[in-house]
């Protein structure tokens, strides 16, 4: 009896969730125990995430000389902010900004609504040859890249693109299988009555798609505007491949070839690496229920098989 | 009637029956894919499985060779090499993600405090772009100043070794730097698995006295192996498409040990300009990755569990 009573006090105190560990039995200590160590390894396994993290902020602020000590310290003596300015003026990373910001956000806007409308018209309208044409939009995603790619640069050549933004903006604002598979299982979760009331209205289907059910969708519109944004701006190999004089350059790019360049100056490489991975994280803290919601989406719909 | 005399597309358009109009607005709203799908997809692909019975430099006109860009290719042993690079990586970077992310789920999932809080610090990696965290990497293997190094002399006073210059060494460490930057994702992909795990399995478990280790191996383990199978997929492909690292960190070396076989293609299309002999590398690749991915999902009806078949089979009563 007191035996239950304990299980039940412990189930309680721990949620329904019983997870892998399901120990309702067990002594109270031993219990605690569990937690404890449980929250270790959390605790461990969070230091090994952060500690590269701040091995680049600790090494951004030295001075040379302190990078070249062996055994290596963490902490900055003195503590060089001149770092980020020499870092960023180096090369012209303020120009290199501006390029990424302008082909991801370009990007994240062709791709978020190309997908939008063709996921629309899969989801929600009747036309002959869906089902199969949905099918094929599905395994395109199957397609390796490298089959691709060599054609693809011949015709961004032909067409005078190379050096130019174009071959990493405009291939986005023809969809992409994944967005438009993900809008799709979205957008068939909202009720039809909502199209039928609107079509009573006398709306047509495009009214449809942008008053009614594009507002409703803002939180799928949302993964698939974060994913696309940082794909974009992660790019290496499209920029590598496409542009060559330095003025085109993108983030990932211009440190790329900085460290080449300057290839022992690790104080000023990890200012340049911190500085880069700003605005990822910024985007990521900002957005973070779009992410979680969308890589949630990504397994759900892995388990739909 | 004077309106058919003169048919405007307007007009026309009024005559056709609702479903005849819808259907062909829906045909101009899928239009942008389909046009996508020819120009940037079907017409790339086919160009490629030509082009692979080709000789191009991009200056000279291309010349016919047959088959001889894949007979040279099967001799190659260079292109042997990145496959066996490839391959090896694959086997070890593969299940090392599916374990770590799924463990780090399971912790996640114990009803922990501050879930929000660890979530953020396991994914922050994901984000960042893999220039940056190769060059993070190379800072923390350098063999006289990086901190691991560092930390193994303060600590056990070893010697390491120079990690991405050893021919022994450049793949665990590559590997290690890749599960850093994708346990996050995988761990949200698991935990999101774990929680739409019925609570009524796990009280039935609890019921017939299976332990927790019976009841990870019978519940959690099969409920989940919808998503270790994707999880399985996607890694290979992933490593097939590994091309920063190699370029930034090693230049495939040392010695070839890092020569993945995106960064081989690479290096004969756009560094050698021998666009004939890449395609059909890409070509090949290309069917090595389908018949791995063909072979994965013949095997997943042995090991993999769907539960709609169970509801499916429950259906059939009623």
């Amino acid at each position: 009896m007191a035996r239950s009573d304990a299980s039940t006090a412990l189930n309680r105190s721990q949620g329904t969730s019983t997870g892998i560990w399901a120990w309702g039995q067990q002594p109270k200590v031993r219990r605690r125990a569990l937690r404890a160590f449980i929250y270790l390894l959390l605790i461990l396994g969070a230091l090994l995430v952060l500690v590269p993290f701040a091995w680049t902020i600790s090494t951004s602020l030295k001075t040379e000389k302190q990078t070249l000590e062996f055994p290596p310290t963490w902490i900055p003596r003195p503590v060089v902010w001149e770092n980020y300015i020499i870092a960023f003026t180096a090369r012209p990373f303020a120009r290199y900004y501006a390029n990424s910001l302008f082909i991801a956000v370009t990007s994240t806007i062709g791709q978020t609504l190309s997908s939008a409308l063709v996921a629309f018209a899969f989801a929600r309208m009747r036309f002959r040859g869906r089902d199969p044409l949905f099918i094929l939009v599905l395994s395109t995603m199957m397609i390796p890249f490298h089959v691709l790619i060599i054609p693809r640069f011949i015709i961004f050549k032909e067409l005078g693109w190379l050096d130019t933004f174009w071959p990493l903006i405009i291939p986005n604002f023809f969809g992409g299988a994944f967005s438009i598979f993900l809008l799709r299982q979205y957008y068939m979760t909202i009720p039809l009555d909502l199209d039928e009331a609107a079509k009573i209205d006398g709306a047509s289907h495009f009214r449809i798609f942008w008053n009614v059910i594009m507002p409703i969708a803002k939180p799928a519109l949302g993964v698939v505007a974060v994913f696309e944004f940082l794909s974009s701006w992660r790019d290496f190999f499209g920029p590598l491949i496409y542009l060559s004089s330095d003025r085109h350059f993108t983030v990932p790019l211009g440190l790329y070839t900085f460290q080449t360049e300057y290839f022992t100056e690790w104080h000023l490489f990890m200012a340049a690496s911190a500085m880069a991975m700003t605005v990822p994280l910024l985007v990521f803290f900002l957005a973070q229920k779009y992410f979680i919601g969308g890589v949630a989406l990504m397994g759900g719909g892995a388990s739909k098989g | 009637m004077t309106q058919t005399a003169l048919p405007r597309p307007a007009s026309r358009f009024r005559r056709l029956t609702m479903h005849q109009k819808e259907a062909l607005t829906a045909y101009l709203f899928i239009s942008p894919w389909v046009f996508g799908f020819l120009f940037f997809l079907l017409v790339p692909l086919g160009s490629t499985i030509v082009l692979s019975f080709y000789k191009w430099d991009l200056l000279r006109a291309p010349r016919f060779i047959g088959l001889d860009n894949y007979t040279k290719l099967f001799r190659d042993p260079l292109f042997r090499q990145s496959l066996s690079v490839t391959i090896r990586y694959g086997l070890g970077r593969v299940p090392l993600g599916i374990i770590t992310g799924l463990a780090t789920a399971i912790l996640l999932n114990q009803r922990v405090k501050f879930v929000g809080m660890w979530r953020v610090i396991y994914y922050m990696p994901v984000v960042l772009p893999p220039v940056a965290i190769s060059l993070l990497w190379m800072w923390i293997y350098n063999p006289q100043y990086g901190i691991l190094n560092g930390f193994l002399w303060n600590v056990f006073g070893i010697k390491g070794p120079a990690w991405l210059q050893s021919t022994t060494w450049v793949l665990p460490s590559l590997m290690v730097m890749a599960v850093w930057a994708a346990m996050g994702r995988n761990m949200l992909i698991y935990l999101s698995g774990l929680q739409s795990i019925s609570e009524e399995l796990y009280g039935a478990a609890k019921v017939d006295g299976a332990g927790p280790l019976r009841t990870f191996f019978s519940i959690t383990l099969p409920m989940l192996s919808p998503i270790i199978f994707f999880n399985l997929i996607t890694g290979l492909i992933d490593t097939f498409k590994l091309f920063t690292q190699a370029y930034v960190m090693t230049q495939g070396g040392p010695r070839n040990a890092s020569l993945f076989i995106y960064y081989y293609l690479f290096q004969n299309a756009f560094q050698r300009f021998k666009m004939g002999y890449a395609s059909a590398m890409a070509v090949v690749v290309t069917l090595i990755i389908l018949a791995i991915t063909l072979s994965v999902i013949r095997s997943s009806k042995v090991w993999v569990y769907y539960e709609g078949e169970l509801s499916r089979g429950d259906d059939d009563n009623g």
